[in-house]
């Protein structure tokens, strides 16, 4: 056989090899963007429902449906550092009226949640930098909700409540 | 008789095959390479949509794998996701980056230093009359005169506006105002970069990064390394 024919095939088969690897990339691009992702969580701001090195399943259908509820934990885009993510639970949608004094505080203060942002503060509060010191935090900026918990394994399955007792009730 | 239904189902599995790399190919190069969508609004007048919708939106190209990396320059036109609204996406001019020190527009002028993380995008159409989205039952006082960044409990980002009038119908408040709609939005939200305008056809051009004079940054916090990328 002549090299030109070997040329052909060599060249069809490398096509064919690219056309799979596009098809498939672009296949895992919808996957992990429009169902959901694993994530390797770190820090401390959300104990006891999620510690350092916790992997999770975060699903994405939830945030382009606009489904988030209070109450759900939310990876979402750090606001000062697009590349680095957050983990924190939604305390309270837009409208909703936020206390942020202590509460040792004599003077009560309050804040609204506003058109479009959500007010995330982690599970752990003496330990997590969240919407109390940054404000609220745009609803565009959230990726995913954690909705399973998949390592370590004997932790295996959906995640806890709120511990806190944070989350604003409905309000009218 | 065979042969025809042999046929019929080599036609759906060929549709089913070609179905299934259409669309994962179509929605990976819209999320990462290239995104169309048409200008509506007055806020970028003269750079998009000089005659406003009589006679038809511009349409731009948003180049999305130039922004991968959150790279936006002075001067550029961006497409960036609401904070106001998830569901919409804004297109503005890109003023000044994290760092900068600003002047804003408003009836009283301040300056302020963009923090880290966020940019500051305006329109080019200054003096317009907008109508503000409806602010929501809760709004204690509704009712002022004139208003300055952050000057409702239900807005994070600056509006800088006079208020002419207040009108209200039944639940919802509106605000009339007029002035400079500019916001200070995180990194994070940048969607895609304008390069091309493509539609109507007497409009095709590339999109020149520009800042107007007046509204350069006075000076900027890490000087260094960005004046450095600026001399280009």
């Amino acid at each position: 056989m002549d090299c030109g024919d070997m040329f052909r095939r060599v060249l069809g088969k490398t096509l064919g090899f690219l056309g799979y690897t596009v098809q498939y990339g672009c296949i895992a691009h919808c996957a992990f963007e429009y169902i959901g992702e694993f994530v390797a969580c770190s820090g401390p701001s959300m104990e006891p429902t999620i510690t350092s090195h916790d992997v999770v399943f975060s699903e994405r259908l939830s945030r382009h449906l606009c489904r988030i509820e209070k109450g759900d934990i939310v990876i979402a885009k750090s606001p000062f550092d697009p590349h680095m993510n957050i983990c924190k639970r939604v305390i309270g949608l837009e409208g909703d009226k936020i206390c942020t004094s202590g509460p040792s505080d004599v003077f009560k203060t309050h804040q609204y949640v506003p058109k479009g942002h959500v007010w995330l503060e982690g599970d752990n509060l003496r330990n997590s930098t969240d919407s109390r010191s940054y404000g609220p935090v745009p609803y565009a900026l959230i990726r995913g909700r954690v909705c399973l918990k998949l390592w370590p394994p004997h932790n295996f399955g959906a995640l806890n409540q709120s511990p806190t007792g944070r989350i604003v009730k409905r309000s009218d | 008789m065979a042969q025809q239904a042999g046929a019929g189902r080599r036609y759906v599995r060929a549709f089913v095959s070609g179905f299934f790399v259409a669309v994962p190919v179509t929605v990976t190069v819209l999320d990462r390479f290239a995104y169309v969508a048409r200008v509506e609004g007055a806020s970028m007048q003269p750079s998009l949509n000089p005659e406003g919708n009589v006679t038809g939106s511009d349409v731009v190209l948003l180049n999305r794998w130039s922004v991968r990396n959150y790279q936006v320059r002075r001067g550029d036109i961006v497409s960036v996701l609401s904070p106001k609204n998830p569901q919409q996406k804004i297109i503005k001019r890109v003023i000044a980056l994290e760092g900068d020190f600003i002047k804003t527009l408003g009836y009283k002028n301040r300056y302020l230093k963009v923090p880290d993380g966020h940019f500051w995008i305006e329109g080019d159409h200054h003096g317009h009359s907008l109508d503000s989205n409806s602010f929501g039952p809760a709004l204690r006082t509704p009712w002022r005169a004139r208003c300055s960044v952050k000057c409702c409990v239900w807005c994070s980002h600056g509006v800088s506006c006079q208020v002419f009038g207040v009108q209200t119908t039944q639940m919802n408040v509106v605000w009339h105002i007029r002035g400079f709609f500019f916001f200070q939005v995180s990194l994070g939200l940048v969607h895609g970069r304008a390069s091309h305008i493509i539609w109507p056809p007497n409009r095709w051009q590339r999109i020149e990064p520009s800042i107007p004079p007046e509204r350069m940054p006075l000076l900027n916090w890490h000087a260094d390394a960005t004046e450095d990328e600026e001399k280009d």
